[in-house]
């Protein structure tokens, strides 16, 4: 019955588009034609995105100092940190309970998520996540702060080039900013589903 | 002079409800035109080029979907075809009964509104819990959708609230925030035990066999992250040729949609996850649904299979600013809809012959539209097809231009009828002596008749 269904479909399909004289060709077009004017000789990446991470309410984190500023300021005490992070992180996670396996059936008990970003892109202010480099999707979603940690030499300037550099991971996310919604009257709120604070450390 | 479904449907929208429509359909809209403005040296070519890229996919169809088909596959999602809506839902439930599925997490899909999926499965027992904090509310209202990106335009935060408190999610609170962290606290514990996660596609690229998902919420994400079972609903139309194609057409679906220069999560999603991953689905379905998109690939009004759904022509339009979503009758409402409900409802067209008049023609939903579709003309196409097929409400409502004519050709009765409209604003238009019109006035504060300004103002430009 499926495959009824496809031959079907497909026949309908070619029997629709026999009458056309001719097919519409796919257009060429330039990189510049999506380019935003305000990237136009940029030349520091990192200092861009940050930029404009703050424009959509991400939050920049320069040092590990800062992040530990960051967890203390708002008395996150417990949270989800990918092992692989830990050996440069440890000194400021100090005295914060950090588990390395995120226990789904706990879901509530984790005030943060520290992952590592595969990239980013600056024009957007947008961290790319893949499963390559994300220890647990949950981990980087389900706390009210997901913090991801990108070097400095991983960013993009722009989407044509992250798009030209898709990682070939089954699960690749760009995220921009904190989760949100305009549903209810469109008043904007942040940390709908995923993270309602979204920083990002920069390392060398 | 008899009037069409949707005048009547836009003549009893409450007051509030209409302002609420108008305020935030026109925010957007000036933010979204601003936004693009500022930031592209060239917004209208780019919106051409989205639309050539559009246009040579449903142009090919016949080569992308098995070419697509053969890519989704090596990349370890298994492909299902269906011509009805009815044969998608029948599709969904194979899958889930296959694995003893019994509850779902879906994010918002316009084609899973558009064969009424939650309901079915209902039916057949499982548990199909909208995600989308819209969409949320719109079920347990059991509403409809009244935009396809802001499904409760109309309503209000006090609807939501009581609605929130009859569900048992607290006590009447009608602060948004506190809205959103009691759907959110509620919601993240059901993507837990869901078993399987539902989500369309806003595009699937034909190069690498990519599904492109873009939320704010976050909820399509959940959905992948906790579920181990992963079902797309795609209509056929979706696909778009390059993954480069893409930063033609996400640049300007977010900027269209909310003003936004990428939504929060942009998705590509290319199969279930890796062995070593902890989290997501082991198993990826992708169900191309027909459903009525061959008929309008062999009409007349075939570039309406470019819509991406950004929602921009709703926001734009006179009409829908007036009328809500509910007006139009159908999943797809707006200027878009005005065109696919119609032409998707196939042998019930008829019965959805009158939306095509519910436009003013002015040309701001083709002007709008990022993948550059010419709404206006395929209304008309449409009006002509109503009219061929003799639909009766294809007839209704159209007011008889003889007066018009015969005033616009004599420059005195034209002068007479401008002094005329005029001289309206000072007389007691509760007085009018026809009750329908008086009718009409009440509902309507006029806007004061202005008649011979443009005369003036012209030639006091041509003078200086
Ligand atoms: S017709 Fe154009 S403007 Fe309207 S929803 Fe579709 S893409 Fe957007």
């Amino acid at each position: 019955m499926m495959s009824t269904d496809r031959e079907a479909i497909l026949a309908r399909v070619s029997a629709a588009l026999a009458p056309l004289p001719q097919r519409a060709a796919l257009p060429d077009w330039e990189r510049e034609l999506v380019r935003m004017r305000q990237m136009q000789g940029v030349t520091d990446l990192a200092a861009t995105f940050c930029t404009r991470l703050k424009g959509v309410n991400g939050t920049p984190l320069q040092s590990a100092a800062e992040l530990a500023d960051l967890l203390a300021k708002n008395n996150w005490t417990r949270g989800y940190c990918d092992p692989a992070l830990l050996p440069a992180l440890g000194a400021s996670l100090a005295g914060v309970q950090i588990e390395t396996t995120y226990d789904r059936t706990r879901v509530d008990d984790y005030a943060f998520g520290i992952t590592r970003a595969t990239a980013a892109i600056a024009e957007t202010g947008t961290v790319v996540l893949t499963d390559a480099d994300t220890s647990s999707r949950l981990a980087a979603l389900a706390p009210w702060a997901h913090i991801v940690v990108l070097k400095r030499g991983d960013i993009f300037p722009d989407i044509p080039a992250a798009l030209a550099a898709l990682p070939t991971d089954p699960n690749v996310i760009w995220v921009t900013g904190p989760s949100k919604t305009a549903d209810v009257e469109g008043i904007l709120i942040e940390g709908v589903h995923g993270p309602g604070v979204q920083a990002v450390l920069l390392v060398d | 002079m008899a009037s069409q479904p949707i005048d009547q449907a836009a003549a009893t929208l409450p007051a509030d409800k209409r302002a609420s429509v108008y305020q935030s359909t026109k925010a957007t809209h000036e933010k979204r035109t601003k936004l693009l403005f500022d930031q592209f040296n060239d917004p209208d070519l780019l919106r051409r080029r989205a639309g050539e890229i559009k246009q040579h996919v449903i142009e090919n169809l016949d080569t992308l979907l098995p070419a697509v088909e053969a890519k989704l596959k090596a990349n370890g999602a298994q492909v299902h075809w269906a011509s009805t809506g009815d044969d998608a839902c029948a599709a969904v439930l194979r899958i889930m009964q296959a694995r003893g599925a019994k509850k779902m997490v879906k994010a918002k899909t316009m084609v899973s509104e558009e064969i009424e999926l939650a309901h079915y499965l209902e039916k057949h027992g499982i548990e199909a819990l909208e995600t989308d904090l819209g969409e949320f509310i719109v079920q347990i209202d059991q509403d409809h959708p009244s935009h396809i990106v802001r499904p409760i335009i109309h309503k209000n935060r006090r609807e939501i609230a009581t609605s929130f408190e009859r569900e048992g999610l607290g006590a009447y609170n009608d602060d948004p925030e506190t809205i959103t962290r009691r759907a959110r606290q509620f919601l993240r514990h059901k993507y837990l035990q869901a078993d399987v996660g539902l989500t369309g596609a806003n595009f699937v690229s034909v190069e690498s066999g990519r599904l492109v998902l873009v939320t704010n919420e976050g909820n399509s994400r959940f959905s992948l992250a906790a579920p181990k079972v992963h079902i797309a609903l795609v209509g056929i139309e979706k696909l778009v040729p390059r993954d480069r194609d893409l930063g033609v057409l996400l640049n300007l679906l977010a900027r269209s949609a909310t003003a936004q220069q990428l939504t929060v999560y942009t998705e590509f999603i290319s199969g279930p996850k890796h062995a070593t991953q902890p989290d997501g689905p082991e198993e990826m379905h992708v169900i191309f649904v027909d459903n009525g998109r061959t008929d309008v690939l062999a009409s007349e009004c075939r570039e309406i299979l470019r819509c991406i759904r950004c929602g921009a022509c709703l926001n734009v339009c006179p009409i829908y600013r007036q009328a809500s979503g509910h007006a139009y009758r159908s999943v797809y409402p707006g200027p878009v809809g005005a065109v696919l409900s119609p032409l998707l409802a196939g042998k019930k067209f008829p019965e959805l012959a009158d939306l095509p008049k519910a436009s003013s023609l002015c040309g701001a939903c083709n002007e709008v539209c990022p993948v550059n579709i010419p709404i206006p003309d395929l209304l008309l196409r449409l009006r002509e097809k109503g009219k061929r097929e003799g639909a009766p409400l294809a007839a209704v409502g159209t007011p008889p231009m003889g007066a018009w004519a015969l005033m616009a050709s004599q420059p005195t009765a034209w002068k007479a009828a401008l002094f005329g409209g005029k001289a309206l604003n000072y007389l007691p238009t509760k007085l009018i002596p026809v009750p329908a019109l008086r009718a009409w006035e009440e509902k309507r504060a006029l806007p004061a008749w202005r008649g011979g300004e443009f005369r003036k103002w012209m030639k006091q430009r041509r003078k200086s």
